[in-house]
């Protein structure tokens, strides 16, 4: 759906999507970093289990929760990328622990 | 790493680093004053500087020349004693000026003399049917994609909607060497006769040269379809192709990526949460906080700045920004106040910055269809609401939006009404016959974005809380 | 506004919906007069618990009434469900009182024990439990948790949906739901009610003051007294999650869409617009003590509502001694005891006068005072 521009000269950093290891760019939102990966990162609501993705990329829509590092429900356009981070698509009602 | 305010009390505190939180923090500080800026981004700029400091895209021609003015704005700053935490989500401030702030997953408390409020916008709600499915975002995602990941469009790429940002994203997008397979331009061809009789100052504004340019670009290269009347997003689980009516011919396309953008309105949240009077405007089409000419609002100490004060774009956000922190010091330190530009300077400055905006705010004045939905299409996102659940509602006897929440829970998610609060406002005065101002609007309260359970556990507490909650 | 009715319902929260869909199922032909969008009302701020345990210290007939109220619940929801599709999602499997540390669960010890001690009371099986038995029923407690109180006939109910319910039920019962009409007047002759709004007056054969605390001001008008003194309560609710709590605790409870909420506070504030984050702070906090796992969940949103309570705590139903045909009905537990409003007093109001067997002890005349020498003490 979106790819990078030659241009960008960041450095990567090396992210895992459900286990998976996925190169984002250093500065990338975990957001960005999904969209420009590939892979089919769609989660599905805790109302009715449709499926979205992020919608605005700018923390108003909540289109983007996701789980990072364990945590839930967290907004992936406004959480920068880090090496190693462990990113999980969120299915339904998130976890009571996580 | 996290940073919390190195203090508790700042004699100014400006929420948000927009245009108009940069510009107002660093007046304020420059004139000596205490001064805290607070931003949710991983950066400064705001919206329209999205990623000045950070972006990967680096041929200066691709954003534009607007967009550069922001790394001097963010320069200024820089150079002046304001303290910057970025990171920062304010989820709550109240009458008192108390303000609680989650930094890396913990919570600071500051007080302020004055806060100065610089939110900004969102992009109105789009709610055609099917803008829920993946593959159907804001012409403003993509944007912030563009400018801090240098991410374009690469699949089969629709654009719809109306207004100069549209236009200026379709230029980046093809600058960067993106894809778009068509515009959809739905402005009303009523509007512009309806606009034309602000069209002179709009002329000579610089909003004319440089978006008639821009528009001359973007038409070279990607076929644009106007008068488009009626527009829906459909797939199954995913976007599969848009169709839309234009000239009375309805048409399908496929599609992998839609982006939607039908203008910006003001980020009403924190504001209305901290009691600030806000009226429905009824040629923005959005609701604005009652100010006076310096930015004060109907709280006293609050003031707002930017586009949170009623769109105004962004060279009028700079010139919010300075005449709300001139406002400050002139209370706080009016002995200081000399060495900033005069007041009345700042007010002509304003009405140049403002100038051709009663042209564009008439002419991409977004068609009720698109911001007043019918049927099974979703009106609030988070809670999975359609229009028709709104108007069985309005037929059991709700009045506005809070009867309504209580019945169908609009605006209980987690973004708290802000893709769903003027859909519902606008949907419910149709449906009674009123007007969007008697309708009213969402009670909004703190937190205004979510915080963990924990991290409100950690707010500090009295005997006397404790007395209130524990009763045997 | 044109039409006689049989009754007028002032105001359209829990109770009044509740006793005008009553009435509607009776075949009455039934007004409700409310106020409009923004306006106290605790039905929209309520916790939703439909609860017993130490309901009635002091006052047996309110025990009494309130295991009478948990019993009658499931036929309400069942006749919500048949006429409005609606299900309320009412729960009754039982709920806790949980402590925290051994100074609360002797204070608890206590209470359970002095509710044994009055009549009526110990049939509904309250008693105390160990840190060790609660964990068989709620695994996930922490271990601050010392134990706590029990009872069976405790639940919940889904108590928006349950307003939502009423309101679409007047539609099929010919009840006419009129919002924006405050009553600032109500006049009596010619064997009528005159009520005057701002959008005309209205008239009918009897009427119910359901208008919560402004009950205080309505009920002199026609000969009734109810002396009210609201308080303030604050709610946290979290975002949804996947069940993990099987019954509801007076403090915490996951609701059937999987929000957890979290009460409530009492203070004398009476402003519901603000809000004390150090007060959500301490009931946060009691409740991640109580179940560590909450901690991380997101809190999306926090209000104070407005109390409806009656000056002793206590319901007052009452019928007016000098204004025949006028009722008044207000209480704290609207939730709970939302059965009997439809079910009871919907039935005593319809024929015209209240069972003093069954509500005798809620008149206003245990107030004493001046305005309660109007009230009949039926
Ligand atoms: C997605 C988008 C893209 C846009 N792009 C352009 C563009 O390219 N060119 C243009 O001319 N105009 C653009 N605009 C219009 C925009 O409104 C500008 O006019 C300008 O950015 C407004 O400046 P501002 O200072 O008022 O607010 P903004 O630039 O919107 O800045 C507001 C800041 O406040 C922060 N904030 C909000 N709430 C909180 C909170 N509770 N706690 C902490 N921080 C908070 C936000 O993170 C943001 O950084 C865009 C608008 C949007 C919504
Ligand atoms: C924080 C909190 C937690 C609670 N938790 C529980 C619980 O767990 N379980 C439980 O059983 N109960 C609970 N309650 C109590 C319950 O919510 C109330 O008892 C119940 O909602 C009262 O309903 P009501 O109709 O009397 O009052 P309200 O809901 O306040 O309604 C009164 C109505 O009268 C209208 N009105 C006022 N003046 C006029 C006028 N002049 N003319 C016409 N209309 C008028 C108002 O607009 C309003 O609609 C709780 C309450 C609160 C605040
Ligand atoms: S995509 Fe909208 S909040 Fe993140």
């Amino acid at each position: 759906m979106f790819r990078r521009s030659e241009q960008d000269k960041r450095p990567q950093v090396q992210i895992f999507i459900d286990g998976v290891a996925v190169a984002a760019r250093q500065g990338d939102t975990v957001s960005a970093a999904l969209l420009a990966s590939g892979v089919d990162v769609r989660r599905s609501t805790a109302v009715s289990g449709a499926p979205r993705l992020p919608y605005c990329m700018m923390g108003v829509c909540f289109d983007c929760l996701i789980t990072i590092d364990g945590v839930g429900n967290r907004q992936g356009c406004l959480v920068p990328v880090a090496e190693g981070m462990q990113i999980e698509i969120q299915k339904g009602k998130r976890e009571i622990g996580q | 790493m996290t940073v919390a305010p190195r203090r508790e009390d700042y004699d100014v505190v400006v929420i948000g680093a927009g245009p108009a939180g940069l510009a107002a923090a660093a007046t304020s500080a420059e004139a000596g004053l205490t001064t805290l800026l607070l931003d949710e981004n991983i950066g400064p700029g705001g919206q329209v500087f999205r990623a000045i400091s950070s972006t990967p895209v680096t041929d200066r021609n691709q954003l534009g020349a607007d967009y550069w003015v922001g790394a001097d704005l963010v320069q200024s700053l820089r150079a002046s004693s304001a303290e910057v935490i970025p990171r920062a989500t304010v989820w709550s401030l109240d009458r008192n000026l108390d303000i609680a702030v989650s930094i890396g997953g913990a919570s600071a408390f500051v007080k302020a003399k004055r806060v100065i409020l610089a939110t900004g916008a969102l992009e109105r709600p789009f709610p055609i049917p099917g803008w829920t499915l993946p593959g159907v975002m804001t012409a403003g995602a993509a944007q912030t994609m563009l400018k801090s990941s240098a991410l374009v469009p690469d699949g089969r790429t629709v654009i719809a909607g109306q207004g100069p940002l549209l236009w200026l994203l379709a230029a980046q997008i093809l600058r960067l060497g993106g894809r778009i397979d068509r515009i959809l331009d739905t402005t009303e061809r009523g509007n512009y006769l309806a606009a034309l009789p602000h069209a002179f100052a709009f002329l000579t504004s610089p909003y004319f040269a440089k978006g008639l340019s821009m528009m001359r670009e973007v038409k070279a290269k990607v076929q644009v379809v106007s008068g488009v009347a009626e527009l829906a997003a459909a797939g199954d689980g995913q976007l599969a192709s848009v169709s839309y009516v234009a000239g009375g011919r309805r048409e399908t396309i496929p599609a992998d990526l839609l982006l939607l953008h039908q203008g910006v309105v003001p980020n009403v949240n924190l504001a209305m949460s901290a009691g600030v009077e806000h009226r429905w405007d009824d040629l923005q089409l959005c609701w604005s906080p009652v100010l006076d000419a310096s930015g004060n609002s109907s709280v006293a100490g609050i003031a707002i700045a930017g586009d949170g004060a009623g769109i105004g774009g962004a060279n009028a956000a700079v010139v919010r920004g300075r005449i709300a922190a001139r406002a400050a010091v002139d209370a706080l330190a009016p002995a200081a106040a000399a060495r900033l530009p005069a007041m009345a300077t700042l007010r002509a400055d304003l009405a140049k910055a403002e100038r051709g905006r009663l042209f564009l705010d008439t002419l991409f004045r977004p068609a009720p269809q698109f911001r007043i939905p019918s049927g099974d299409t979703i009106v609030c996102r988070c809670e999975e609401v359609t229009a028709k659940d709104v108007l069985d509602s309005v037929a059991i006897g709700a009045t506005g939006p809070n009867q309504l929440k209580a019945y169908r829970r609009t605006g209980m998610g987690p973004c708290q009404g802000r893709l769903c609060g003027l859909t519902v406002t606008e949907l419910m005065a149709q449906a009674r016959g009123k007007s969007p101002q008697e309708i009213g609007y969402y009670r909004l309260r703190a937190p205004v974005k979510p915080i963990t359970l924990a991290e409100l556990a950690a707010v500090p507490k009295s005997e006397a809380d404790v007395k209130a909650v524990v009763r045997g | 506004m044109s039409g006689e009715y049989d009754v007028a319902v002032v105001g359209g929260g829990l109770l009044g919906s509740a006793i005008a869909w009553g009435l509607g199922r009776l075949g009455k032909k039934v007004a409700v007069l409310d106020e409009g969008d923004i306006t106290r009302r605790a039905s929209r701020a309520n916790f939703a618990l439909v609860w017993v345990q130490s309901k009635g210290l002091g006052m047996p007939a309110y025990t009494v009434w309130t295991v009478q109220a948990s019993q009658a619940w499931g036929r309400l929801a069942s006749e919500l469900k048949q006429q409005t599709g609606l299900d309320v999602s009412l729960q009754q499997n039982g709920g806790f009182h949980l402590t925290l540390g051994e100074e609360e669960f002797g204070q608890r010890t206590e209470l359970v024990k002095r509710m044994h001690n009055q009549v009526g009371a110990a049939d509904y099986k309250m008693e105390m439990l160990s840190a060790s038995q609660v964990k068989k029923s709620l695994p996930l407690i922490g271990p601050e948790v010392s134990g706590g109180s029990y009872c069976p006939l405790d639940g919940h109910v889904n108590s928006l949906r349950t307003f939502r319910a009423f309101h679409t039920g007047f539609k099929a019962f010919g009840i006419d739901y009129l919002p924006e009409r405050p009553v600032s007047a109500i006049g009596k002759s010619g064997g009528e009610f005159h009520l005057t709004t701002p959008k005309g007056e209205l008239r009918a054969a009897k009427i119910v003051l359901a208008a919560g605390n402004a009950n205080q001001t309505l009920a002199p008008m026609v000969g009734l007294y109810a002396p009210m003194g609201p308080t303030r309560g604050q709610i946290v609710v979290t975002e949804r999650t996947m069940p993990f709590l099987p019954h509801p605790l007076t403090t915490i409870r996951q609701t059937d869409e999987g929000t957890v909420m979290i009460g409530d506070s009492k203070e004398d504030e009476l402003d519901d617009r603000a809000l004390k984050h150090s007060i959500s702070a301490v009931m946060t906090d009691r409740a991640q003590r109580m179940f560590p796992h909450l901690s991380r969940l997101n809190v999306v949103r926090s209000w104070a509502g407005i109390r409806v309570m009656p000056q002793d705590g206590f319901p007052i139903y009452d019928q007016s001694e000098t204004h025949p045909g006028a009722f008044v009905a207000c209480c704290h537990s609207g939730v709970t005891l939302a059965s009997n409003h439809a079910f009871e007093i919907a039935r005593m109001v319809a024929q015209g006068v209240l069972e003093p067997e069954l509500v005798g002890a809620f008149s206003a005349s245990r107030f004493g005072g001046a305005g309660a020498a109007n009230s009949s003490g039926y």
